[in-house]
């Protein structure tokens, strides 16, 4: 059902990876994706893999969460796959009728995987130990210099902030105007696509409804607490970087940038 | 034979996950043809979980569950069968209404039953008629009506469907005193005309005795008590410490008792109450002056 979704989904924890700092776990994330895209070659996707692995064990998330979140994107994984299978030119491993499977198609597929896998995984991670409200205050104070430029940042993540707390309201709501119309015979799951479509009109207008009367409600209830805008607001839970961020920022660093040069290593390699 | 049968059932929330919550816990009963049954227990005991097993909703993770005397997981292709038999009509039902008028809203159910069009039209009248609907209040939208209106029109949308098992989760919920009173009168004129199954979830007790054949304790996912209404409300200080309480008649008759006035403790309707103390007054009348 919709509650199987786990990306986006946050483990309250107090790892060291959780209580890193939200605006260094952001940056190395974002690091860890162009490092994947650099380190593109056998070596430098063991060093990747291992490195998750090493990082969801120090944050205590258990591994086979990753194959949840794999998936809504096995579709495309399989779909890019079978591209790279057949439609790769190099040396023949065998032909199937038209097709032929190649050694760079194969080569190809497996880069891609892995590096499809970890980067759901490596980004999993941080929303993992990371609640939304927590990445988008770090998002607001790492853009807080674009504000010169008259970028609102500040609604803007208060934007993001009030879209994430309430996208497990109104999956908890679809779930619930869902059974509601099951409950008067209504077909969700079968039929033609056509049918299937209809079928979703009982289930989005009171959806949508409610989340209008939600924001409604909302507005009301941030008037009535005199929010005005970002100017002269203090916060309550100040982010410092302490010893611990430079630390384990100082490894993750070193390790990317062994994954960076792990293609001139490869090649190095006697094989 | 019981038109609900509850086999052993045990329900789990997000199975496998680390936050994983057993709503329910080999829990079995049987709900008997015709009668109307009360559903009370404390906040998160698994009265909603519950019932929506009734239709099918649920799936029971462990335990079955019969109606009329079918497993009705036997064949989950044919699962919809049961939902027309048990209508179910969930907490706050207003936030389901979807169509551009009430008429249209409340034959959604119908519709989806493959009836014939005149019969839909008939049932829908009727069903409007019962739940004190004008006519000139189905060709409304349904968002242009009140709160009270709009749980009416939803549970005309349930009960235009006939079933035979009414399931209500605290359908009066959040309405006054007036609207509570005339959708439950209807929901038991529904019962006394059809001959229909009811069951039927509530915060108030009031509600529930004076409603209920039976009455069905939840707590923490297990059955803690099921019994006729009186031998419930009779077991107040049991009722009390499961964090529930028992209708203010029955308070005071367990405090008349408390100073020693020879009273019964199934006193639960206050029309029962009145006619015990005419009672004792009179005996005390005849007696000695006090
Ligand atoms: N969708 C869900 N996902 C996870 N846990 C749930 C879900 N729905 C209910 N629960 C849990 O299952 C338990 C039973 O919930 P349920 O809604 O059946 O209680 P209830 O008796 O109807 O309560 P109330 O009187 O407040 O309506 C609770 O502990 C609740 O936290
Ligand atoms: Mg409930």
């Amino acid at each position: 059902m919709l509650r199987d979704i786990t990306i986006g989904q946050h483990f309250p924890g107090n790892s060291p990876v959780h209580r890193m700092d939200p605006r260094a776990k952001l940056l190395l994330t974002i690091g860890y994706i162009v490092i994947l895209f650099v380190g593109s070659n056998p070596l430098g996707l063991a060093l990747s893999t291992v490195f998750l692995v090493v990082a969801y064990t120090v944050a205590q998330i258990p591994l086979r969460l990753i194959t949840k979140s794999l998936k809504p994107i096995v579709p495309i994984l399989l779909f890019t796959a079978v591209l790279n299978l057949f439609f790769v030119p190099g040396d023949a491993v065998f032909t199937l009728w038209v097709f032929t499977v190649t050694w760079q198609g194969l080569y190809n597929v497996m880069v891609l995987t892995v590096r499809i896998i970890c980067l759901i995984a490596g980004t999993s991670l941080l929303t993992y130990t990371t609640s939304p409200i927590v990445l988008t205050d770090a998002l607001e104070r790492l853009l807080a210099p674009l504000a010169k430029l008259k970028v609102p940042v500040h609604e803007l993540s208060m934007m993001m902030t009030i879209a994430l707390r309430f996208i497990p309201t109104l999956i908890e709501e679809t779930d619930k105007i869902m059974s509601a119309q099951k409950a008067r015979g209504a077909e969700l799951d079968t039929g033609t696509l056509r049918e299937r479509v209809k079928a979703l009109i009982p289930v989005l207008i009171p959806l949508f409804v409610s989340a209008f009367r939600r924001a409604d409600e909302l507005a009301m209830a941030m008037e009535c607490r005199c929010y005005h805008g970002g100017e002269g607001r203090t916060r309550l839970r100040k982010l410092q970087l302490g010893g611990l961020d430079f630390v384990l920022t100082a490894v993750c660093i070193a390790v990317f940038v062994l994954i960076g040069f792990s293609g001139t290593l490869w090649g190095m390699l006697p094989l | 034979m019981s038109v609900i049968k509850v086999e052993h059932l045990t329900y789990i929330y997000g199975e496998g996950m680390p936050d994983a919550t057993v709503a329910l816990n080999d829990v079995s009963f049987e709900v008997e043809r015709g009668e109307f049954l009360g559903v009370i227990g404390p906040t998160g005991c698994g009265k909603s979980t519950l019932i929506t097993h009734f239709n099918g909703l649920n799936r029971p993770t462990k335990g079955k569950l019969l109606i009329d005397g079918e497993d009705i997981w036997a064949q989950p292709k044919q699962i919809r069968r049961y939902r027309f038999k048990v209508g179910l009509v969930f907490q706050y039902p207003e936030y389901q209404l979807f169509e551009e008028t009430v008429r249209k809203d409340i034959s959604f159910g119908p519709r989806n039953m493959g009836l014939p069009e005149e019969e839909i039209t008939q049932r829908v009248e009727e069903a409007a008629r019962f739940c004190g609907l004008s006519p000139e209040m189905l060709e409304r939208s349904p968002f242009e009506l009140s709160g009270g209106q709009k749980r009416r029109a939803a549970i005309a949308g349930v009960l235009a469907m006939r079933p035979e098992v009414l399931v209500l989760d605290e359908p009066a919920a959040g309405l006054d005193p007036e609207g509570r009173e005339m959708i439950l009168s209807q929901v038991k004129e529904y019962h006394k005309q059809t001959g229909a199954t009811i069951v039927l979830v509530s915060h108030s007790m009031e509600d529930i005795a004076k409603y209920a054949d039976r009455v069905l304790v939840l707590q923490g996912g297990e059955i803690a008590m099921l019994d006729t209404t009186a031998n419930i409300f009779a077991r107040a200080d049991e009722l009390v410490a499961l964090g529930l309480s028992v209708p203010e008649v029955t308070k005071i008759f367990l405090q008349l008792r408390a100073k020693g006035i020879a009273i019964p403790t199934d006193v639960y309707t206050v029309k029962y109450g009145r006619d015990i103390l005419m009672d004792a007054l009179k005996r005390k009348g005849g007696g000695q002056h006090a």
